[in-house]
């Protein structure tokens, strides 16, 4: 059972929150897009980034941010000449872009990896695969989330 | 106390790509929740995975506070020789837990 004084401390925090939010700044998208930009950034360096060869599998529909199901299968041999290295997640909206990086190889056999992951809000979710050649190749996945994953306050 | 499951089969023919299914009991608390007082919760999560075959590492991964709680991580690996894996967790606050599986391979 909640107390009157919790109550109203609980309350208080919300409305703060809420109103910290209404501060925010007007292009918090753009800002979001930048940090995203910056992350993929720092495990491509200033590689090319390609769309293909990459599939990355997820409801786009999804009722519960919190546990998402995905995998990320790559088209490649997986022999010592030709095979992915690294597999790296990413999405949009949440406070922090990163989701997982994956280590692979050649003893790897097939290019497959799938996890669970928590997504915050409607938004892209990104799977970059790096080549043993030093290329990028990568998919996009937009979902809708319904319940967000824990973030009461300030998407940020 | 910190719970693990690994899923390798027992028995594989060599050069059989099998694939491993992992899972770690840990909140992977992200850092950007608040108590009901408004108080941040630390972060406390699972940050590096290895998985090694015959002492050679055959596989790792980096996780992030976007990581659902019980992290469950699935790969695929060459059966090449009977032995064993070795799979290890490390996170925040000194968590380390390490967890092993037999393999033999025909």
């Amino acid at each position: 059972m909640i107390s009157r004084r919790d109550f109203l401390l609980f309350s208080s925090c919300v409305l703060a929150s809420s109103r910290a939010a209404a501060q925010l700044p007007p292009n918090i998208a753009a800002l979001r897009q930048a940090a995203l930009e910056e992350a993929i950034r720092k495990v491509v360096g200033d590689a090319q980034v390609r769309p293909g060869k990459v599939t990355l599998d997820l409801p786009p529909l999804i009722d519960n941010g919190n546990t998402v199901p995905l995998s990320v299968t790559v088209d490649s041999p997986m022999t010592e000449a030709d095979h992915v290295k690294a597999i790296h997640i990413f999405t949009e909206k949440n406070p922090q872009p990163f989701v997982m990086s994956a280590h692979l190889g050649p003893r790897s056999g097939r290019a497959r990896i799938s996890t669970r992951a928590r997504i915050a809000d409607t938004g892209k979710v990104i799977a970059i695969a790096q080549l043993s050649d030093g290329s990028y190749w990568s998919d996009t996945v937009s979902v809708v989330v319904t319940l967000s994953a824990c973030l009461e306050d300030g998407l940020i | 106390m910190a719970r693990v499951v690994v899923n390798v089969p027992a028995s594989a023919k060599r050069g059989e790509v099998i694939e491993i299914r992992t899972l770690a009991g840990h909140v992977m608390e992200s850092g950007f929740r608040r108590t009901e007082r408004g108080v941040l919760i630390p972060r406390d999560i699972i940050t590096r995975f290895v998985c090694t075959y015959n002492g050679v590492e055959i596989f790792s991964a980096e996780l992030h506070p976007a990581m659902a709680a019980n992290p469950l991580i699935s790969f695929t690996t060459v059966a090449t020789e009977s032995g064993a894996l070795e799979f290890r967790w490390t996170g925040d606050n000194g968590y380390a837990v390490t967890e092993s599986a037999k393999i033999s391979v025909a």
